[in-house]
């Protein structure tokens, strides 16, 4: 049995591919900026903060951490559906992709803080700075800065995984493609295509994510060793 | 001359150890005062209160001007006022030597990057080093890393720097250069405390050594007591530091 | 709450098991091989290893579940049970992770070790199965452990393309017919967490142990 492989029906569908790739990619920066906004910010409270917070921090991060994205995704957005709440799909996915990353950031960000050592902060305590100077200038800057590899590997992930929003309806790259697929019927072409644009949109977030690491620490730029 | 470091009667216990029994002395205005003794003296612990960063459980202690066991004390003023150096340089990674010195007249001090860089430029070149000021700390040696956190304490001109055995972790070559670094600060005129194991530099330096040996001064006075010991503890301590 | 959902959760709940269980003995068949070839002294077959891992990481695993779902059919064999199908899937996914994490542990203790088995004229494959391997054995459990729990989170994709009944394949029809999301996708999540959670813990206690046993 032969199989005539046919990418040019695919392939012919372009423009709503390009569209998928466009959501994706929007859905991916949005869930980056909020995902390392909440994350930073759990994780400053995981290390510095009360009792009771760091509580429910550690109680958010190993909750979604330990169960999977697309039950989150379920929970999350029909949830809120179920309570009459009317949102855009998409504000939906970005909430609970921003819900999911933002618990392996934390995690990421505070091993960074843990990993200042503590002459760092009396140094900063000397000069005389405030807590929350010392906080932004000489635990947060240098902390991200070393953990950036990991949390750049993590937010690839985080695109290559926000496939999985197209089961709530979603209509980026995966989702589109659905549609290609009740048209054209070309199933494993499909899947071909996908993969390779997927495998382009990996190679693209993760320069994106160098180019802008060279540009926040000029450190990095310079000596172009880890901190 | 009024004292500007006045401990009397401090106490300090880590929990169940009492570091710090009952410490008494002063230093006056632009004196170098160093304070010697065996590991496990207090010594270091007494420096870290003269900041602050223990808190003292007995006794009184003033830093210029303040009163240190106080519990409402500025600590921003404080901070202002004493300059502290460590062993570990404790540079910023992250910052080249011009952010490290920068950072904090900017962030306390308020002033603009223009003002902060001309101040960066004066301290940098009191520790000669004002080739390096674009350099990263990882680029440089320990001895100038430690110079550089010297400048960068200096930068807040402080009325009273202290010394928390900043040449322990260098190599004999390159302790030389802080060494000459602290003992220009010094003919400066600037008030001086350091924690040091460099018997000859504080004979030649310091208008007053104070031997501290289990929390408490044992033997205090001018440099000479370097020389011609009063107790037989002092005098085992200095002939044991000259065999290294 | 009716009882034949929770039955129904159950069941999707077994079979979340045995898909990860299978996952995990065929992906670490696979990895243990991808691992060996990542580390060979043949540049091909290294550089095959690199690029083999770099696209499994590149692909989102949904991407996979369709190649491995309708592939096989185009090349001529009877489709794929959504079993087989995710299997086949999760293991190619799983097996470029477990290479990379565990060509990680081999090096780690290979190159201080390598040239002291050297000396004692042991062959390359002898060196690494008496000297090397079981030292890495023993630095890869935690991390090993920790995986798991990224395969059993990972057997919910399952549910989509290949249509694979485990457990939150189960919980949304229940959902379809009862539209409780919070309490049918909350009670999933709950068992998810049940198997994850202490496999978490168990491989940050391992690392622990470890990290004092080499102080």
């Amino acid at each position: 049995m032969t199989y005539n492989f046919d990418f040019a029906a695919v392939l012919a569908y372009w423009p709503l591919l390009l569209e998928g790739i466009w959501t994706t990619l929007r859905l991916t920066l949005f869930c980056t900026v909020f995902g390392i906004l909440l994350g930073g910010a759990c994780a400053v409270v995981r290390t510095g903060g009360p009792t009771w917070a760091r509580w429910i921090v550690s109680l958010y991060v190993e909750f979604i951490r330990n169960t999977p994205l697309l039950v989150q995704c379920y929970f999350l957005i029909f949830g809120i559906a179920s309570m009459g709440i009317r949102l855009p799909i998409l504000v939906g996915a970005t909430i609970a992709l921003t819900v999911n990353i933002g618990a392996y950031t934390t995690e990421i960000v505070r091993a960074g803080i843990e990993s200042i050592h503590r002459g760092q902060l009396e140094a900063a305590t000397c000069l005389g700075l405030s807590r929350t100077q010392t906080y932004l200038h000489v635990i947060i800057r240098p902390a991200l800065e070393r953990v950036y590899p990991a949390l750049s590997s993590q937010y690839v992930l985080l695109m290559l995984a926000s496939s999985i929003v197209s089961s709530v309806g979603v209509e980026e790259l995966f989702g589109i493609s659905n549609r290609i697929q009740s048209e054209t019927y070309r199933n494993f072409e499909i899947f071909v295509v996908l993969g390779g644009i997927y495998l382009g949109l990996a190679i693209l977030v993760r320069g994106g994510f160098a180019l802008l690491g060279l540009a926040m620490f000029p450190r990095r730029r310079k000596l172009g060793t880890p901190l | 001359m009024s004292p500007i470091v006045e401990l009397k009667d401090v106490r300090k216990s880590f929990g169940e150890l009492e570091v710090l029994k009952g410490v008494t002395f002063e230093v006056n205005r632009g004196e170098v005062a160093a304070i010697i003794g065996q590991s496990g003296s207090g010594k270091s612990t007494a420096l870290r209160c003269m900041d602050r960063l223990e808190t003292i459980q007995g006794g009184s202690m003033l830093i210029c001007g303040h009163e240190l066991h106080d519990d409402d004390i500025d600590l921003k003023s404080l901070r202002r006022d004493v300059g502290i150096v460590f062993q570990s340089y404790n540079l910023f990674p992250h910052l080249t030597v011009a952010e490290n010195i920068m950072l904090a007249p900017r962030m306390v001090k308020g002033m603009k990057q223009r003002q902060a860089r001309e101040i960066a430029d004066t301290v940098i070149a009191k520790v000669g080093l004002r080739e390096k000021m674009d350099c990263y700390p990882e680029q440089l040696s320990g001895g100038q890393q430690q110079r550089v956190a010297i400048a960068r304490s200096l930068a807040m001109e402080p009325k009273l720097m202290l010394f928390d055995e900043v040449t322990s972790a260098l190599d004999p070559q390159l302790t030389g250069e802080v060494l000459r670094v602290m003992e220009q600060l010094a003919a400066d005129g600037m008030t001086m405390i350091l924690v040091t194991h460099e018997m000859a530099f504080a004979r030649k330096v310091a208008d007053r050594v104070i031997y501290m040996r289990d929390g408490k001064v044992h033997e205090m006075g001018s440099s000479d007591i370097l020389r011609m010991p009063a107790t037989p503890e002092l005098a085992a301590f200095v002939a044991e530091s000259a065999e290294h | 709450m009716n009882s034949a959902y929770i039955l129904s959760l159950l069941q999707g709940l077994w079979a979340t098991v045995v898909l990860s269980l299978l996952t995990f003995l065929f992906g670490g068949i696979a990895g243990f091989i991808v691992a060996l070839a990542r580390i060979s002294r043949n540049w091909a077959i290294s550089r095959g290893a690199a690029a083999y891992i770099e696209i499994m990481q590149g692909l989102p695993l949904l991407v996979l579940m369709g190649l491995c779902f309708y592939g096989p059919s185009i090349l001529g064999y009877d489709s794929l049970s959504p079993l087989t199908a995710a299997t086949f899937a999760l293991t190619l996914y799983s097996s470029a992770y477990l290479g990379e994490i565990w060509r990680g542990c081999i090096q780690a203790v290979a190159k201080p070790q390598w040239e002291a088995a050297e000396c004692l004229g042991l062959t390359r494959w002898q060196r690494m199965r008496a000297v090397i391997l079981p030292q890495a054995l023993r630095i890869a459990i935690p991390p090993t452990v920790g995986f798991l729990v990224q395969i059993v989170k990972n057997t919910s994709i399952a549910s989509l393309v290949v249509g694979y009944a485990e457990l939150s394949y189960n919980a949304k029809i229940i959902n379809n017919a009862t539209f409780e999301p919070f309490l049918y996708f909350g009670i999933a999540a709950l068992m998810y967490f049940a198997i994850c959670y202490p496999l978490s813990v168990q491989s940050r206690a391992l690392e622990r142990k470890l990290n004092v046993a080499n102080r």
